[in-house]
C-alpha cells in the first residue's frame, strides 16, 4: 500500500521548481554526513493480504470476547454500549491533534470539560485534569505532586497496593529517591491503627487503593481520619465502577484522587491505551500536572473552551512544569464522557451492584468446592482471593486448556503464595459460564 | 448559539438501560460497613442514546481533523491514518484480550509486539526497543532514566544534560523529572548546535545529550557525527528525541548517526492516529550496552512459544500498570507491515519533498528562519507582517503577527501550522505538510498564505479579527484563567432542571 497521492507529474513539478531531478538528491546532505546504514528488507503487502496476514495472527489469541474471564487485577471487563465505539471513529475526533487552535477545537475541549466535571463528580473531589496515561502513572504524578506541595520525600503505601502500580510509582520517582515504607495489611485490609503507627511529620503521603489488590474494601474512612489529622496528604486510587456503591474518595477526605479509567468504556486492549483519572482539592491546582480545559468567552460573549492554566505546563514552564506529560489520552477521556453520559445515573449504579452481586454468587458456588476456602475475611466488591487445595498456576492451565481464563494465580506477583487465586467477576459474567468454571474447577481440583 | 453541556441537556428520568438488572442484591450487601459506602451519589446526565449521539456528533463538527482537511502542524507529523489499522485495533481477538491472559492464550498478541520491535530495531539501528512507554514524554522519561541508571551502574553521578535552545519544551521538563539539571545549547546562526559551544558545555559532569534530527527548524544537524562522539568522550550518553523522523525514515538510522537511545512516536511517524491528544506511543529503542535497564516486561521468543521477560536485575523498572499502549502499537504494526521498507521510504522522500516545495512558494511572501534546503518542516517568521511600514510607505501599521495569520488561515480553510514555536525564531510559523497531502492541497494552501501576505499590506484589521466563520471567534483566555471555570457544577436542589 502507499498513501502518497504524489504522481509522477507532480513529483516532476515540486522538484523542477527546486530545480532537483530526483528525490534521493533532497537527502545529498544527510547522505554526505552519515556512513550508509544498512537499510532493513521489509516487504510490503496490500490490504487485502495483510488482512489475511493479520488474522492469522489474530486466531492465535482465540476469541477473548467468548471465552469466559474470571481476571481483574487492574483490568476490568465491561460491558460497552455500541454507540462509545462509533463516536470513537468520528475522523473529527480520531484524526484531531491537541486543541491548539480553540476556534476549530470546541468538540475536543467541550468534551474535556464534561470528562474533567464527571471525574470530579465520580471522586467527590473539587477539579480534575484532562487525563494521565493510565492508572499507574496517574498515581506516580499524585505521589511527586505530594512531595512538591508538602517538600517532604517520606511516603507510606498500603502494601495492598497494586504492585505494578506501586513499581511504576518507584520508577517515576527514582530521582527523588523518596523513603517508600509499606504499610502492612496482614488480613487483607489495611489497618487505620497501622497507618497512625507509620506516619510521622517528614510523612509526604500516605496512599491506599480502594478497593484494593485482593478486592477488598479497605477501611478508607478510619484511614482518612488518622490521616486528616497529621500534616501528610491522603491518595486514595479507586476503582471507578466501585464508585457507583462505595464512598468516593473525596467523602473520605482524600487530598488526591486517582483512578484507572478502563473500566469507564474502554476495552481490555492488552493492557493499553488505557486512562489516568487525576483529581485533587482547589487548593493544590497550581500543582496539579496534565491538561486541564476551562470556560472562555469571545469578544461577542459567546461561550466556549480553551487550554487553560498552562503556565503550570512543560510548553511554556520547560524544566520547571509540574510534569514533562504533553498529551493526555484525550479519545479514553472521550470514550469515558460518553460511557457516563449514555449509563447515566441509574445505569452507573446498577452495573455496580451486579457487580457486587455476581461476584459473590460466584465466591459462594467456588466455596463449595472441596478444599476452597476465603484467604480473607473481608468484604469485597468483585474481586477475592481464594485459597486452592493445589497450585493455582496448575489450575490455571488446565482451565485454559478447557477454554476458561481462570482467576489470576497470585504466585505470578508473590512466588510463595502458591495455592491463592485472585478471582473477578464484572455484570460480564453469566450465570452459564460460571457453571462452566465451577465444573471445570471441579475436575481440575478432583 | 452556546452548545449547552452534556449535563445542561439532561432530564430526570430520560435513560435507557444497557445491562440487565438481575438480582439486585445478595445478602452479603447487608454486611457491608455503612461506611464503606458512598453517601451522595454522583450527578450523571440522563439522556437517551439518541441525544447522546446526537450531542456528541455535533460536539465532532466544531472539530478539525486530518480526515477534514489540511493539518500541517509543525512537528507534530499530521498524516493521513489508515483504515485497515482501525478495523483490525477494533477485532476482539486482539482488543477483548486481558493483558494477564496466560502468554500461551496471547500469542498472537506477543507475536506482533516481538515483531513490531524488531522492526522498529532495524529502522533505527538499536538493540532492542521497549514498547512501553505510553507518549513520546513518557518515552523520554523512559530514555533518560535508562541513562541516569547507566551512569550510576558505572560509578559517576553526573547531573548535566545538555539541550539545544531550539529543543521541545518536553526535553527540559523531563531532564528535571529524571533528576539532572538542563545546559542549554545555544544554536549557531546557521540554526544547527554551534560546536564550539557544546564544547565548553562538556565536562566529566555530562550525562548526556537530547537532540532531535532534523531539528525544529526542519534543519538536519550535518556534525551529528562530531556531535555524539563529542559526549561520548566525556562519557556522556546521546539521546535522539524521534518526533522529527519522518523526515528519515527508511533510509537513515539514528543508530548511525551515533545515539546510544531512541524515542519515536508511533502517532507520528508510523501514521496511528492523534486522537485529539492522545493515546499514542513513545517505543523507546537502545543499544547493547543500555539492554540491561530496559523497563519490563519484554517480550522474547522461548522454547514453547513467545513468552514475557520480567525478571531483568538492572531494569529502570516499569512505567505503566501493563505493557503500553497495546492497540497503538497494533495500528502501527499494521502500517510499517502495509508499506513495507520501500514504502516508507517512500514517505521521507514526499514529506521533504512536499516541504521543500511549500518553503520555495513561501519564501518569498514570508521571511525563512533559515535559507536553503530544509527536510520535513521549515519555519517562516511573521517579523515582516509584524513590522510597521517605513514611514515612506504611508498608510497604516501591519502589526500582523503569527497569531493573526493562524486565524486568518482557518477562514480560508486550512488548520494552522504551529507558531511561536521554536522559541528561537520570533513570530514563528513552523509549517509541516507530510508525505499524504497532494499537490492541489499544497498550492491551495500555498495561495493562502499568499493571499494572507497580500491582506497583511491592504487590510491588516482582517487578520487582527479572523477567524470571521467559527462557532466562537478568539476566546479570552487571560480572562479564562483569572476567572477559572473547569468544571460544571450541579445547581442547588430545588432548581427545576431534575438534577
Amino acid at each position: 500500500m502507499s498513501f502518497v497521492p504524489h504522481t509522477r507529474e507532480d513529483v516532476a513539478r515540486m522538484l523542477g521548481a527546486l530545480g532537483l531531478s530526483e528525490v534521493d538528491s533532497l537527502f545529498d546532505e544527510v547522505r554526505a554526513a552519515l556512513p550508509p546504514g544498512v537499510m532493513p528488507e521489509m516487504p510490503r503487502a496490500s490490504e487485502l493480504e495483510l488482512r489475511h496476514h493479520l488474522w492469522d495472527m489474530a486466531r492465535l489469541n482465540g476469541r477473548p470476547d467468548q471465552t469466559p474471564c474470571f481476571r481483574g487485577a487492574g483490568a476490568y471487563e465491561h460491558y460497552l454500549p455500541a454507540a462509545v465505539s462509533h463516536l470513537l471513529s468520528r475522523g473529527e475526533f480520531l484524526t484531531a491533534y491537541t486543541p491548539y487552535q480553540a476556534e476549530i477545537s470546541q468538540g475536543t475541549l467541550q468534551v474535556m470539560y464534561e470528562f474533567q466535571s464527571l471525574v470530579c463528580e465520580l471522586l467527590g473531589m473539587e477539579v480534575a485534569n484532562a487525563s494521565m496515561y493510565d492508572g499507574a502513572s496517574a498515581l506516580a504524578e499524585a505521589a511527586l505532586m505530594a512531595m512538591r506541595i508538602t517538600h517532604k520525600r517520606r511516603l507510606l503505601i498500603s502494601e495492598a497496593v497494586h504492585p505494578h502500580w506501586v513499581e511504576t510509582l518507584r520508577t517515576y520517582t527514582a530521582n527523588v529517591d523518596p523513603e517508600i515504607v509499606l504499610v502492612s495489611a496482614p488480613d487483607g485490609a489495611t489497618s487505620a491503627s497501622a497507618v497512625k503507627a507509620g506516619l510521622n511529620d517528614e510523612t509526604a503521603a500516605v496512599i491506599v487503593q480502594n478497593p484494593n489488590v485482593f478486592g477488598v474494601i479497605e477501611p478508607i474512612r478510619q484511614i482518612g481520619k488518622v490521616v486528616n489529622s497529621s500534616p501528610a496528604l491522603y491518595i486514595v486510587a479507586a476503582y471507578p465502577m466501585a464508585l457507583g456503591m462505595l464512598a468516593s474518595p473525596g467523602e473520605v477526605g482524600a487530598d488526591i484522587a486517582v483512578g484507572e479509567g478502563q473500566p469507564l468504556g474502554l476495552p481490555l486492549s492488552y493492557g493499553g491505551p488505557y486512562l489516568g483519572l487525576f483529581a485533587t482539592k482547589i487548593e493544590h491546582l497550581r500543582q496539579m500536572p496534565g491538561r486541564i480545559a476551562g470556560v472562555a468567552h469571545d469578544a461577542q460573549g459567546r461561550r466556549g473552551y480553551v487550554m487553560t492554566l498552562q503556565a503550570r505546563e512543560q510548553h511554556i514552564r520547560r524544566e520547571r512544569a509540574t510534569s514533562n506529560i504533553c498529551s493526555n489520552q484525550m479519545l479514553c477521556a472521550l470514550a469515558t464522557t460518553v460511557y457516563l453520559a449514555l449509563m447515566g445515573p441509574r445505569g452507573f449504579r446498577t452495573v455496580a451492584e451486579q457487580n457486587f452481586v455476581v461476584a459473590h454468587h460466584l465466591a459462594d458456588r467456588l466455596l463449595e468446592l472441596p478444599g476452597c476456602s476465603p484467604r480473607y475475611q473481608q468484604p469485597f466488591f468483585n474481586e477475592f482471593v481464594l485459597n486452592l487445595p493445589a497450585a493455582a498456576e496448575d489450575v490455571e492451565r488446565e482451565l485454559w486448556d478447557d477454554g476458561i481464563v481462570s482467576g489470576l494465580p497470585l504466585s505470578r506477583w508473590w512466588p510463595e503464595r502458591k495455592g491463592e487465586m485472585l478471582f473477578c467477576a464484572t455484570e460480564m459474567i453469566t450465570e452459564a459460564a460460571i457453571n462452566r468454571l465451577v465444573a471445570a474447577m471441579e475436575e481440575a481440583l478432583g | 448559539m452556546n452548545e449547552r453541556t452534556i449535563f445542561e441537556k439532561s432530564r430526570t428520568g430520560r435513560q435507557t438501560c444497557y445491562v440487565p438488572e438481575r438480582e439486585r442484591f445478595h445478602p452479603a450487601f447487608y454486611m457491608l460497613p455503612q461506611e464503606a459506602l458512598r453517601q451522595r451519589a454522583p450527578v450523571l446526565p440522563e439522556l437517551t442514546e439518541g441525544e447522546v449521539v446526537r450531542h456528541y456528533t455535533n460536539l465532532a463538527r466544531k472539530n478539525w481533523g486530518v480526515d477534514v482537511g489540511f493539518y500541517p502542524l509543525g512537528s507534530c507529523t499530521m498524516k493521513y491514518n489508515p483504515r485497515l489499522a482501525e478495523q483490525i485495533a477494533a477485532w476482539p481477538e486482539f482488543s477483548a484480550a486481558h493483558p494477564l491472559r496466560p502468554t500461551r492464550a496471547a500469542q498472537g498478541w506477543l507475536r506482533v509486539l516481538y515483531e513490531t520491535e524488531r522492526m522498529l530495531c532495524e529502522l533505527c539501528g538499536m538493540a532492542r526497543f521497549t514498547l512501553q512507554p505510553s507518549a513520546g514524554a513518557q518515552g523520554e522519561l523512559c530514555g533518560m532514566l535508562m541513562i541516569r541508571r547507566y551512569h550510576m551502574d558505572q560509578g559517576s553521578r553526573r547531573n548535566i544534560v545538555i539541550v539545544p535552545d531550539s529543543a521541545h519544551g518536553t526535553n527540559p521538563a523531563t531532564c528535571s523529572l529524571a533528576g539532572f539539571q538542563v545546559a542549554v545549547c545555544p544554536s549557531g546562526p546557521d540554526g544547527l548546535v554551534d560546536i564550539a559551544a557544546l564544547k565548553r558545555l562538556l565536562s566529566k559532569e555530562v550525562a548526556g545529550i537530547m537532540l532531535t534530527n532534523p531539528n525544529t527548524l526542519g534543519l538536519f544537524e550535518r556534525d551529528i557525527q562530531t556531535i555524539c562522539s563529542l559526549v561520548h568522550e566525556v562519557g556522556g550518553l546521546a539521546y535522539y528525541d524521534g518526533a522529527n523522523f519522518n523526515a528519515l525514515v527508511g533510509r537513515f538510522r539514528p543508530g548511525d548517526m551515533g545515539f546510544d537511545v531512541v524515542h519515536l512516536n508511533l502517532h507520528k511517524t508510523f501514521g496511528t492516529p492523534h486522537g485529539g491528544g492522545g493515546p499514542g506511543s513513545g517505543p523507546v529503542g537502545v543499544t547493547e550496552r543500555l539492554e540491561p535497564f530496559l523497563p519490563v516486561p519484554l517480550v522474547r521468543k522461548g522454547p514453547e512459544g513467545f513468552e514475557y521477560e520480567e525478571h531483568r536485575p538492572r531494569t529502570i523498572g516499569r512505567l505503566h500498570a501493563f505493557g503500553g499502549n497495546a492497540l497503538v502499537v497494533l495500528r502501527a504494526y499494521t502500517y510499517l507491515r502495509l508499506l513495507g521498507a520501500e514504502g516508507l521510504r517512500e514517505v521521507s522522500g514526499g514529506a521533504v519533498m512536499a516541504a521543500n516545495y511549500l518553503k520555495q512558494r513561501l519564501a518569498s511572501a514570508y521571511q525563512p528562519s533559515h535559507p536553503g534546503r530544509c527536510m520535513h518542516e521549515f519555519v517562516l517568521s511573521a517579523a515582516r507582517q509584524l513590522a510597521p511600514r517605513s514611514p515612506g510607505e504611508g498608510g497604516n501599521e501591519r502589526g500582523v503577527r503569527a497569531l493573526d495569520i493562524a486565524k486568518r488561515l482557518i477562514d480560508l480553510g486550512f488548520h494552522p501550522p504551529t507558531i511561536y514555536f521554536p522559541l528561537t525564531v520570533p513570530e514563528a510559523l513552523m509549517i509541516e505538510p507530510t508525505e499524504t497531502e497532494n499537490l492541489e492541497t499544497l498550492d491551495a494552501f500555498a495561495e493562502a498564505m499568499l493571499q494572507i501576505a497580500e491582506e497583511a499590506e491592504t487590510s491588516p484589521e482582517v487578520l487582527h479579527r479572523a477567524p470571521h466563520h467559527t462557532p466562537v471567534g478568539r476566546l479570552d483566555e487571560v480572562a479564562a484563567a483569572k476567572d477559572l471555570n473547569i468544571r460544571w457544577r450541579p445547581p442547588h436542589k430545588g432548581a427545576d432542571d431534575g438534577l
